[in-house]
């Protein structure tokens, strides 16, 4: 007994399978299922799903998908927290979990060329024996692909002084909507013409399949020194982290998390937290020696001076992990505190932290649930996690209603829906209280210039008014809604 | 918000949930989070780059048929048979999903509603009619031993067809220890207690040299060491076959055979076995008359290594000059949570260099039968395996379990590389051995 319908076009998998090979297409109701998910709480099922082994096959896929008008949706790891990976109109799933060479180092142009299903984490530790690393480093770094971190701009701790993916992304190789191979940019750092390779970062694979990626590397920082930063209520922690910034520091990473978070990680980890502690900060501060020393210094005393009840500090590189420890499994410990937790990612001016923070405690006190925060405070951008059951009926509908109380109060502060998690499909209709008419439209015009209309990702970042929403009869058959879903 | 018709979207629905003494629990199972992070820490998905073949894509699996979404259809099955069980992706999953305990009783689920394959169930019958029955045990041993000392497995390891189908069939030689139950060693001076090993089932008859060994360390570390009688196979293979009802009926002759053997611990030099046998009241939580016995028994056990790492350890003063690379075993490192205890004994004996491999904690494809029922997988695991030990230039591969011996013996033949497959505490026992004052 099956409680959801696929509709195979049995053609379609043969031509997939002739192309890839038979064992590398999965078209069984019960292989399918577990591409359904992908970090967050959305569900979506594919009709097919293709593991490629090179650009080439992922080409002949796209071919293939569009003889059979069939979208297409990448997938990387899987770790996405917008829903992104999701076939919400169902169609064939390119999966590039075989694509994970490393193709080329270069460590005289410091640069080196990768295949999409690369762990992040997989690309510094091939480059480390040259001093090299690759600087984006989203918490989820040991599991998430490069491919992935492409397509949603990827963030992570050390972004606040390093940037985020785009700035590390110099040129890639793309499969268009025809199936044709194509690079963008190239090893050079500002080649002419349009920068279509800022296009595609961030397009959240709703532009091209991305098949090669040429990024930059980073010499290891001389010296590197971490704090940690423990305070009695999570306002003192706010007002720290601006008046860090406003000393002119640019720490290379600032991070924050309360209560709840701290009670979960502890858990998990250990990392020696008082319980009734109200916010940790964690500051790293890197670059010359001597400079960072300077730096740390005046950290300290900053914290101190803002009533910081416990500052620990770390020189070595074991010392330092201990402290990171605990913020990198931070948000899978969640799981220690209820069987759900629906990720928020808002960013909002540095200065509106503290009352945006009281605002999201309070939605949350007001719909009922518990809230988790755990952040990237040195830009502002939050990550407000509802712990919830999914179990309880209605309960994730008045999560998804409370998301969008707290999303407002950033909106409303200024801010906006996505620091680094990207739109997908979560946050799609919230597009319109920062984006106008006009924006989007203009928005639907690349894509339409792209080609893509509905091959590439359907239903994902463009409100659902205007998106897939209105005609995602996809599982029933055919897909002559690439208008449409392009929103122009 | 509006959600479009079409999309399962967030799944919330009434649960089937089932009752029984192999349901998993609804509770366990809600604990993961599809975070992902435990993706790269799974052998077989890493191997095969599917979803279906990782922890997140099993769990999901297992929820969906506890759900009733689909039905353990054989490629359903398929994918949680093909898990190792090494638990890994436990040891890393951030939010404590307890894996070990679902897939465990997952499988005992699909084989009590019958639509196990029939490989499966082939295995299941010889774990219980042979391996749980001491007297076939033996005679199996026998034909292993002779299998070997004939020649034929020389030969057979030569044949490029046959080559690959027998690799991974362990080793027996050496003498069987020990010969009958009762006391096997008694402490040279000073006593610090008294305490009961667990012989188990393949390891007197292919790695009796390691209960020697056990036994003259542990007496020079001033224990007594008894094998009480009575005792059975720990139950280990069939609990993470499915077959509960087997490994309850072990459990209980096992914790019998402890009691009276009134210890003051239990001593197991087989990781996968201790982990068992720590879980034993888990296993015997439902049963009124042995539950509060298995859990205070299960308290007593310490894998060898553990109990000697607590100790004020009687320095090895001998020295053996090799340089030994350590593979974790799964049960030790990811289940347990055992990795340093090891280390700290080879670190402890003189001359000895200890060279990290590269992924020490990751499966070498033994896992128990695991090898004998997927045979491909369990080979290009211990190739990669086999790769990183030649890496480090060791000259000798220390463990702690008897399958993953085993299995890095075959890996060692199969690849014509020298080098020996040892137990720490055999290490051990060749510094104390080498001792000026030595026995
Ligand atoms: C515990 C945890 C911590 C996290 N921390 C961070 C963090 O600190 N910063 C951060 O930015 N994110 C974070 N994330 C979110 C997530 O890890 C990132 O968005 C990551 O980039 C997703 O990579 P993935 O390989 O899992 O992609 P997926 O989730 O598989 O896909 C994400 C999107 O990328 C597209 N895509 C994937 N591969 C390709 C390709 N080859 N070509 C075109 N499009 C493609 C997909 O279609 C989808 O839209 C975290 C997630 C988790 C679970
Ligand atoms: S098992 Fe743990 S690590 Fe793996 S996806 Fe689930 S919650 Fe994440
Ligand atoms: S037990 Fe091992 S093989 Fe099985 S899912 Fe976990 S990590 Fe993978």
């Amino acid at each position: 007994m099956l409680d959801f319908q696929v509709v195979t076009n049995p053609a379609l998998i043969r031509d997939l399978r002739r192309a890839v090979g038979a064992k590398w297409v999965l078209d069984a109701p019960e292989d399918l299922i577990v591409y359904e998910y992908d970090a967050t709480i959305e569900r979506g099922m594919p009709e097919a799903v293709v593991l490629p082994d090179s650009d080439e096959q992922v080409a002949a896929a796209v071919r293939i998908a569009r003889r059979h008008n069939v979208p297409v949706t990448a997938r990387g790891a899987g770790t996405g927290l917008s829903g992104g990976a999701i076939p919400c109109d169902g169609g064939v799933v390119i999966a590039t979990s075989r694509m994970n060479r490393i193709l080329e180092v270069d460590p005289e142009n410091r640069l080196a060329v990768v295949e999409p299903g690369v762990i992040n984490l997989d690309v510094s530790e091939a480059v480390a024996p040259y001093g090299l690393y690759y600087a984006p480093d989203p918490s989820s770094q040991k599991a998430c692909t490069m491919g992935g971190n492409v397509a949603e701009n990827a963030g992570g701790p050390h972004c606040l002084r390093y940037g985020t993916t785009t700035n590390h992304v110099l040129g890639l190789q793309i499969v268009t909507p025809e199936g044709d191979l194509l690079w963008l940019g190239d090893k050079t750092p500002d080649p002419p013409g349009y920068d279509l390779t800022g296009l595609v970062v961030g397009s959240e694979g709703t532009l091209c399949i991305v098949t090669k990626i040429i990024v930059r590397l980073l010499d290891r920082p001389q010296s590197t020194v971490t704090l940690l930063a423990i305070f009695d209520e999570v306002d003192q922690a706010s007002r720290a982290v601006s008046a860090i910034i406003g000393q002119g520091i640019v720490p290379a990473a600032l991070e924050m998390m309360d209560r709840n978070t701290m009670r979960a990680v502890e858990e998990a980890v250990h990392a020696g937290y008082p319980p009734d502690a109200g916010a940790v900060l964690l500051i790293e501060v890197d670059g010359l020696e001597e400079e960072t020393r300077e730096q740390a210094d005046s950290v300290r005393a900053l914290c101190d001076e803002l009533g910081a009840r416990e500052l620990r500090i770390g020189f070595s590189l074991e010392d330092r992990e201990r402290l990171w420890a605990g913020r990198k499994g931070a948000l899978g410990a969640l799981g220690r505190l209820a069987p759900s937790y629906y990720i928020l990612d808002g960013v909002v001016p540095r200065t509106k932290l503290p009352a945006v923070l009281r605002g999201v405690y309070e939605a949350c006190d007001r719909f009922g649930f518990q809230v988790a925060n755990v952040f990237h405070a040195g830009d502002g951008n939050l990550h407000p996690n509802i712990l919830f059951d999914e179990r309880v009926p209605g309960a994730t509908q008045r999560v998804l209603d409370l998301g969008a109380v707290i999303m407002r109060l950033c909106v409303d502060a200024g801010g906006t829906i996505t620091g680094e998690h990207g739109v997908g499909y979560e946050k799609r209709n919230y597009m319109s209280w920062i984006f106008s008419e006009d924006d989007l439209e203009v928005m639907g015009r690349v894509k339409l210039a792209f080609g893509t209309g509905g091959a590439f990702n359907p239903g994902k970042v463009f409100p659902s008014s205007k998106g897939c929403g209105e005609v995602s009869s996809r599982m029933k058959g055919a897909i002559a809604k690439a208008g449409p879903d392009a929103y122009v | 918000m509006d959600r479009p018709a079409g999309f399962s979207g967030p799944f919330v629905r009434q649960r089937r949930i089932r009752a029984g003494p192999n349901a998993v629990s609804d509770a366990d199972l809600s604990r993961c989070v599809h975070c992902g992070l435990c993706l790269q820490h799974c052998p077989t998905y890493t191997e095969t780059g599917l979803e279906t073949e990782s922890p997140r894509g099993r769990l999901y699996l297992i929820k969906a048929i506890a759900e009733g979404r689909i039905e353990a259809t054989p490629t359903a099955v398929g994918h949680l048979d093909l898990c190792l069980q090494c638990r890994n992706c436990e040891a890393v999953c951030p939010s404590g999903v307890p894996y070990g305990r679902i897939m465990e009783g997952a499988r005992a689920e699909v084989l009590a509603n019958g639509r196990t394959p029939l490989a499966w169930r082939l295995r299941t019958l010889f774990l219980r009619e042979v391996i749980a029955r001491p007297g076939r045990m033996a005679a199996l041993a026998a034909c292993l031993r002779l299998y070997r000392a004939s020649g034929l497995r020389w030969l057979a390891e030569r044949v490029p067809y046959v080559r690959d189908r027998v690799v991974l069939a362990p080793t027996v030689s050496g003498p069987t220890f020990p010969p009958k139950a009762g006391v096997l060693g008694r402490p040279q001076d000073k006593a610090r207690g008294r305490v009961a090993l667990l012989t188990g089932c393949i390891m007197p008859h292919a790695f009796g040299r390691v209960h020697e060994a056990t036994v003259r360390v542990l007496a020079r570390n001033g224990f007594e060491v008894v094998a009480p009688p009575g005792q059975l196979c720990c139950g280990a293979l069939h609990t993470h076959s499915g077959d509960r009802p087997t490994a309850r009926a072990l459990a209980r002759r096992n914790v019998d055979a402890f009691v009276e053997a009134n210890a003051d611990a239990i001593v197991v030099n087989s990781a996968g076995c201790g982990s068992t046998m720590k879980e034993y009241g888990e296993l015997l939580a439902d049963d009124p008359e042995y539950a509060d016995k298995a859990e205070r028994l299960a308290g007593l056990v310490k894998d060898v290594t553990e109990l000697l790492a607590g100790l004020p350890l009687e320095p090895p003063s001998g020295r053996v000059e090799a340089l030994v690379t350590y593979q974790d075993p799964c049960h030790l490192a990811h289940a347990q949570r055992i990795s340093s205890a090891p280390r700290y004994l080879l670190s402890a004996i003189p001359g000895l260099r200890l060279v990290e491999m590269a992924r020490p904690d990751r499966c070498c494809g033994g896992a128990g039968v695991y090898s004998l029922a997927h045979r491909d997988m369990s080979l290009d695991l211990l190739d990669g395996k086999i790769q990183d030990v030649a890496a480090t230039g060791a000259t000798m591969i220390a463990t702690a379990n008897p399958g993953c011996m085993a299995q890095l013996e075959a890996g060692l033949r199969r690849y014509r590389l020298p080098g020996r497959v040892v137990h720490v505490v055999e290490l051990l026992d060749e510094a104390y051995g080498r001792s000026p004052d030595g026995v």
